[in-house]
């Protein structure tokens, strides 16, 4: 898919919760494909000393009205600014980046784990995944139920279950702690996860004890977004690999974890 | 119509403005949002004999206007050159230049004999600057004598335009660039990167996992600006001038310093479509300025 650089027109800046935002960016021509796990980098100029992009993965898309959406979790200075854009700005963006996560075969039933910023690609999977909402499992994990934002929009594409820190949503620890991990961890036929590296690299360690295919998605930090800084690279079993490029996406087979 | 071109020894650059070594990979990766064919050169990312894997993450800081990078030369190698990019490159129409580095001054006559193969390669641009390794790159380019061995030793071997890459990271470097003049350089390009060192107040850690590394971006501009008005002042050749150019303005100020054309760099990251932004903006304003060749702008700052 060709990359471009767009000034993109900000339709929709929705607060979800104390500290997430949901972003709608419109294309002044026809929208490429883009596939979860795909990001964006956009420059958030109205704050000057933030000098580079920041990247966000894109959360869903509409090629009718040839808007996608992010969800930004304020985690930064550049992360805040961007949600302080209004409707009708125009936000330059360079898009689709990255690769996407490999799309589960009609028979298969997959665990989507998400937490933090990790949540978007997971949402946006579990809807376009092609499987029937009864083989989607989605657990997502925060510290609290008021960090979780609501995903009515997604109920129809899979189950939902959640883990608080503090218990006061669904079950409480990390997601690992869910008994749909725990217990039924092998009953899936592939796991797809994206959020902070400990989740992760607690989730990947159970899948590849129990041999399931395992695809994470790393968020190491960028410079360009289109491989030709090579800041962003992840130590693979092939050698440094660019994360913005050979990834964010990578089977856990293929990581030193 | 504006002359844009300019030239370094007899090899003719259809416009001042090329693409800075390892901001720009191999040019293929960014050939999806310009024509690579509308710049006047290509300096790809720097090349070893054997593939190196680089520094460790996180090899890159944010900075104040600009940013650190310890990336290390990672790359394939030469024979990953040849035989893999080499022929996606060799038909388009701009100059794409290999950046030359080694760690012996036998690794760089070794590289550029290989690269010497090469038809479509019209000329090196010799990286005695690069301060992300640990033998070799910088250590060359910091003092006269040994700056001056690796230039003498590598014109031996080579024809072409030899482009040598200045670091600042000198006391004197109009000093430098005089010595490796003296020695048969076509040109010099500056400048590579500045030592630089970013903490993490709340780990109480390097951001590096070099701990040191490259600045880059409009924080260095002042500087490099400065340097190349030196530079221009005491050799003959050409002066390729870089650091922090985001505009058309920052480039046309290069030139007006004494540089005979600009490489763009970091500005690449924030949007790939600057570089070629930059030769519209320079042809536009030596046409609102009445000027119609390079040598109406080169070194033209009004004392
Ligand atoms: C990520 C990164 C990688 C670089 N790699 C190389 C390299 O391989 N060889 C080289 O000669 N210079 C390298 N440079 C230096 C640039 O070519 C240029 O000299 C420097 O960044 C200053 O220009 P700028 O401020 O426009 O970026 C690199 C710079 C950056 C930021
Ligand atoms: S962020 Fe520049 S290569 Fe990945």
């Amino acid at each position: 898919m060709k990359k471009t650089v767009q000034e993109l027109l900000l339709v929709e800046n929705k607060q979800l919760n104390h500290d997430n935002f949901k972003l709608v960016l419109q294309a002044p021509t026809k929208l490429p494909e883009i596939f979860p796990g795909q990001f964006v980098n956009i420059e958030i100029k109205k704050a000057t000393e933030i000098f580079l992009r920041r990247p966000f993965s894109v959360l869903d898309v509409d090629y009718e009205n040839n808007t996608f959406s992010l969800l930004v979790k304020i985690l930064g200075r550049g992360s805040k600014v961007l949600t302080t854009y209004e409707e009708g700005e125009k936000i330059s963006v360079v898009y689709p980046l990255g690769n996407s996560f490999t799309l589960p075969q009609k028979q298969d039933k997959v665990l989507l784990i998400g937490g933090g910023s990790g949540v978007a690609p997971m949402l946006f999977l579990a809807k376009i995944c092609g499987l029937p909402a009864e083989n989607v499992h989605v657990i997502l994990g925060a510290r609290s139920q008021q960090d979780h934002v609501n995903i009515d929009a997604y109920q129809a594409f899979g189950n939902y279950y959640f883990t608080t820190e503090d218990g006061s949503l669904g079950e409480k620890g990390f997601v690992t702690h869910h008994p749909v991990f725990t217990n039924e961890l092998s009953t899936f036929d592939r796991v797809y996860t994206c959020g902070p590296d400990m989740m992760m690299k607690a989730v990947a360690k159970e899948a590849a004890v129990k041999g399931i295919s395992c695809e994470v998605s790393l968020e190491n930090m960028m410079a360009c977004g289109f491989g030709v800084c090579l800041c962003c690279v992840e130590k693979t079993k092939e050698g440094n690999q660019c994360v913005c490029t050979e990834g964010p996406v990578f089977n856990i087979n293929k990581l030193t974890w | 119509m504006v002359d844009l071109s300019v030239r370094i020894k007899d090899l003719v650059f259809k416009n001042p403005v090329l693409t800075a070594s390892g901001t720009c990979g191999f040019g293929e990766e960014i050939a999806d949002f310009v024509d690579l064919a509308m710049l006047g050169g290509v300096v790809m990312k720097g090349t070893t004999l054997k593939p190196r894997q680089g520094n460790d993450y996180p090899r890159m800081a944010e900075t104040p206007s600009g940013m650190l990078n310890a990336v290390g030369l990672q790359n394939k190698g030469v024979d990953n050159f040849i035989q893999n990019i080499y022929p996606n490159i060799k038909d388009i129409d701009s100059n794409f230049i290999v950046n030359v580095n080694g760690s012996t001054i036998e690794e760089y006559i070794e590289l550029t004999e290989r690269i010497n193969e090469l038809d479509k390669i019209p000329a090196i641009e010799l990286n005695i600057s690069c301060p992300n390794v640990k033998e070799g790159g910088m250590a060359f380019g910091v003092s006269c004598p040994s700056a001056e061995a690796v230039v003498k030793a590598v014109r031996r071997v080579y024809d072409k335009p030899l482009i040598v890459k200045l670091s600042p990271n000198v006391t004197n470097i109009a000093e430098i660039a005089k010595a490796v003049e003296g020695q048969g350089a076509d040109s010099v390009s500056l400048v590579n990167t500045f030592l630089g060192m970013a903490v993490d107040a709340n780990s109480r850690k390097p951001v590096l996992s070099t701990i040191t590394g490259g600045l880059s971006g409009p924080a260095i501009k002042p500087i490099a600006l400065r340097m190349v008005w030196q530079v221009y002042q005491a050799v003959q050749i050409p002066v390729i001038g870089m650091g922090g150019i985001m505009n058309a303005t920052d480039a046309i100020e290069f030139m007006l310093a004494g540089a005979s054309a600009v490489q763009v760099g970091t500005a690449i990251f924030i949007d790939p479509t600057i570089p070629t932004q930059i030769v519209e903006g320079i042809d536009s304003y030596m046409e609102k300025n009445k000027m119609h060749s390079m040598s109406d702008l080169i070194g033209g700052l009004q004392m």
